[in-house]
């Protein structure tokens, strides 16, 4: 049991099951899962469907993270991708013989490869900066943050572009043997992710690069190369969660599309585990941190947090959270609990 | 120890013990400290010298033991408090903030103020002008107003000195203080070390290099695994009989005679002509053949590390050639001299070598996985095998080959960074002060294992600030003075000649 607790993803699964029993107990219906049109139906299914996003985008920061940066653009590129997907797609419902079809202005795997190309290349931007031009990761990832709204708005042309394309909904909305198709998605990232950061040395690697970036280049790693690759799959990773945020709501809005999530993905990376330090990381980690992230916000919305204080509910709980994963924390706490009495007889 | 009319110490301890999570790191250890004496703490990487000094400075606390300060009674609970009681320690590493100026740093934390209540504004003028005033002590006439980043090394750690001193000490502890200082500034640094002896100042030294313990200190207290040897005055304890008090035997007489002139036939494995680098190397001509140990002779300063640079591809030549094998060659990065079959142990053990938080497997597997790329992964099991290979051809002492590097000794890392290189079968391996600050007998090993390499093909490029160590093992020595080679001197060369071409006027 103790050495259950040792392991270091027990505590974030800790906080996700304090989360999972707050909702229950409040919300009876809240572990209730059924079968409805041809798909699982319920609370949990809708926090996983609307968390894949953000485990995209935090596999993607994990990496970065573990190379000591930090990415900071990946809302904009989310909205960029989005922007793009949409503008690409369009759509439109014409009834041709009386049978109504969809129309779109490219082939949906065009619209599909042009984002997540776009995606990528703004990646390389951020890895670009960082490796070769030596900016700080986090002044370099700032120049895409703000400018990439502006590139969005611009691609959006300022509106916010509806999509009318049935087949586009399915990445966002779909469902695969019972699943939301938006969670087969970020679990094939996790897995390619996980496999090739266990299974091949890019993980001794991408942890040499951030534990001491110098030796690594002295042992021969191609430190910088691998550093521009970690913020392209970051920007990739973006990108995809991007296609599913605008599937999703059938929209995409360069204003408001993937706001704030460059702040949710680096506290669920966090929150699972791995250091903003760089080195050890924990790719499992910090799908739980989604997870735990989405999970908070369900409850908030669904205790009925009036929404003008939501985002303070959110810190304080955010708060409390990294004070039970604090090893110094929970022992100065364990030191007040068992204080011995005072004044007792020995 | 002997004479009867001896003055009382200054500060003593008295059955010191600690341990670290069930890890013997004291045992029941002594120390006196005599005012107006040098007084050198002795033992290999892991005898407890830092730890007892960490204990006495208030650091770690002790298990068990007591202090005595001048006569009375102590137990300081944190460095502040240490240093408040008269016992000013400089630490191994310069930890000062180098961004900051040079009257900053030796005020940090106890700025002069000014002011009505209590004074809330710094006193800038009175700052600099008792910043000025100590360094003049140490006999530093600088600007000290400058940022610290602007100055050397060597000044860097006078100015941490005049910082220990600049509160009334009675105890000056100095752990390391010349490991990365040159000869000349060595000796201005024992200059000032015996001005502050004659002030009447207890001074305890913490070094490796031997000479310097016999240039400077009255009295040498010894450590062994983290037990109390002996403490002898200087002159009663000669060199071999330290070293045996140290390490516990008899150190192997010299293993590694001095090797004759190889046979010079055969083609050579690299080729420099008139290679260069604008502000760092002058042009620089280099052979160096299969089984050739070749030193690299010269100051600190003097474009040894420079050359080493070049030759690993971590600075571009902006002149020259370079060849490997007879094929030209332009390394743009480690990793195309890796390629190579070249391989760098770099001066700073630290900052470039180790990875401090990955296990002394991952260290060793990093730079012939990092040769094989991604393509071709070495498994954990392969790993394992190649660390418990390496740990045990080289002696390294760890707990086990999953435990973090950081938490070795330095003479233990540093045999885990040959045994990095070592891994890849170099061809060509560039070892650049491979032997500092680690003990004598780490040394030895270290330097008996580069000869065998080289008998069985390997070439070294060996280079170190302690001549006597690259007399022993080159079998020639390029002789570089400020930043060109000056001359090329046969196995067998005396330190002396190569002191003398050092210091010859081009």
């Amino acid at each position: 049991m103790s050495s259950l607790f040792k392991h270091r993803l027990a505590w974030p699964l800790v906080t996700l099951l304090l989360l999972l029993v707050l909702n229950a107990a409040f919300n009876s219906s809240f572990l209730h899962l059924e079968w409805r049109d041809g798909h699982l139906y319920g609370s949990l299914v809708d926090i996983l469907n609307r968390a894949a996003p953000l485990m995209l985008v935090s596999l993607g920061m994990t990496l970065v993270i573990a190379t000591r940066g930090i990415d900071i653009s990946v809302g904009a590129v989310v909205a960029i991708a989005a922007a793009i997907a949409a503008w690409m797609i369009g759509g439109s419902l014409v009834i041709v013989d009386g049978v109504a079809t969809h129309a779109s202005r490219f082939p949906m795997w065009a619209a599909i490869a042009g984002a997540l190309g776009v995606a990528l290349v703004c990646g390389v931007w951020n890895g670009v900066l960082v490796a070769r031009v030596g900016m700080q990761p986090i002044i370099a990832t700032l120049i895409l943050m703000v400018a990439g709204r502006g590139i969005a708005q611009l691609i959006t042309g300022g509106q916010i572009i509806t999509i009318y394309y049935g087949p586009y909904f399915f990445l966002g909305s779909g469902y695969l043997l019972g699943l939301p198709f938006s969670l087969f998605i970020a679990a094939a990232v996790f897995v390619l992710l996980w496999w090739v950061t266990t299974r091949t040395a890019l993980g001794l690697f991408i942890q040499a690069v951030g534990v001491n970036p110098s030796a690594a280049r002295v042992a021969g790693v191609r430190a910088r190369r691998i550093t521009v690759w970690v913020y392209a799959f970051c920007g990739l990773c973006a990108g995809a969660a991007g296609l599913i945020v605008s599937s999703n709501v059938k929209s995409a809005d360069g204003n408001n599309a993937g706001q704030l999530m460059e702040l949710d993905a680096i506290l669920a990376v966090t929150l699972g585990g791995t250091a903003l330090t760089g080195g050890r990381f924990s790719l499992a980690g910090s799908v739980i941190g989604a997870l735990v992230i989405q999970t908070l916000t369900y409850a908030i919305y669904s205790l009925g947090v009036p929404p003008e204080v939501n985002l303070v509910v959110k810190a304080g709980v955010v708060f409390a959270v990294m004070l039970l994963q604090s090893p110094e924390f929970r022992q100065s706490l364990r030191a007040l609990v068992q204080r011995p009495p005072a004044g007792g007889r020995a | 120890m002997s004479t009867g009319a001896e003055p009382s110490p200054v500060l003593e301890l008295r059955g010191v013990s600690k341990q670290f999570l069930g890890v013997r790191a004291l045992s029941n250890v002594g120390l006196r400290l005599f005012p107006g004496e040098v007084h050198a703490l002795m033992g290999q990487n892991g005898a407890g010298k830092s730890t007892l000094i960490k204990v006495l400075t208030g650091v770690h606390p002790p298990d068990a033991g007591e202090f005595t300060l001048a006569g009375a009674a102590i137990r300081p609970t944190t460095p502040q408090q240490a240093q408040q009681l008269g016992i000013s320690t400089v630490y191994q590493e310069v930890n000062l903030c180098t961004n900051l100026s040079v009257a900053e740093n030796i005020f940090a934390g106890r700025y002069p103020r000014k002011g009505a209540k209590g004074g809330w504004r710094i006193d800038w003028p009175r700052m600099n002008a008792q910043a000025r005033e100590l360094l003049t002590r140490l006999n530093l006439d600088i600007d000290v107003t400058r940022g610290l980043a602007t100055y050397s090394v060597a000044v860097q750690q006078m100015v941490s000195i005049a910082r220990a001193l600049s509160v009334e000490a009675k105890v000056l502890i100095l752990d390391e203080p010349t490991s990365s200082l040159d000869e000349d500034e060595v000796k201005r640094l024992f200059a000032v070390l015996r001005q502050l002896r004659g002030e009447g100042l207890a001074i305890l030294f913490v070094t490796h290099f031997l000479e310097q313990v016999y240039a400077i200190s009255d009295r040498i207290t010894v450590l062994r695994n983290g037990e109390f040897v002996c403490e002898k005055p200087a002159a009663e304890l000669n060199a071999p009989a330290l070293i045996t008090a140290m390490i516990g035997r008899e150190l192997a007489s010299q293993s590694s005679a001095a090797p004759s002139a190889r046979a010079q036939d055969g083609k050579p494995l690299i080729e420099a002509r008139g290679l260069a680098q604008q502000g760092q190397l002058q042009p620089v001509d280099l052979d160096l053949y299969p089984g050739e140990v070749l030193g690299l002779g010269g100051l600190l300063g003097s474009g040894r590390t420079e050359l080493a640079r070049l030759l690993f591809g971590l600075a571009a030549n902006d002149q020259g050639t370079l060849q490997v094998d007879g094929q030209p060659v332009q390394l743009h990065s480690p990793a195309d001299a890796v390629r190579h079959g070249i391989g760098l142990c770099p001066e700073d053990r630290k900052t470039d070598g180790i990875v401090a938080e990955l296990s002394v497997r991952e260290n060793i597997a990093l730079a012939l996985q990092a040769r094989h790329g991604l393509a071709k992964t070495l498994s954990r099991e392969q790993q394992a095998e190649m660390a418990e290979r390496f740990v045990k051809a080289l002696g390294i002492k760890t707990a086990s080959i999953d435990t973090p590097i950081g938490l070795l000794s330095g003479g233990n890392q540093q045999k885990a960074m040959l045994a990095r290189w070592l891994a890849t079968e170099p061809r060509l391996l560039i070892l650049d002060e491979p032997t500092r600050g680690i003990d004598v007998a780490a040394k030895q090993e270290i330097m008996d294992e580069i000869l065998r390499l080289a008998q069985q093909g390997m070439s070294v490029l060996f280079i170190s600030s302690e001549m006597s160590e690259v007399v022993r093992v080159s079998h020639r020595i390029a002789v570089l003075r400020d930043r060109r080679k000056v001359a090329e001197l046969p196995a067998g060369s005396s330190e002396q000649a190569v002191y003398h071409v050092i210091a010859a006027q081009a």
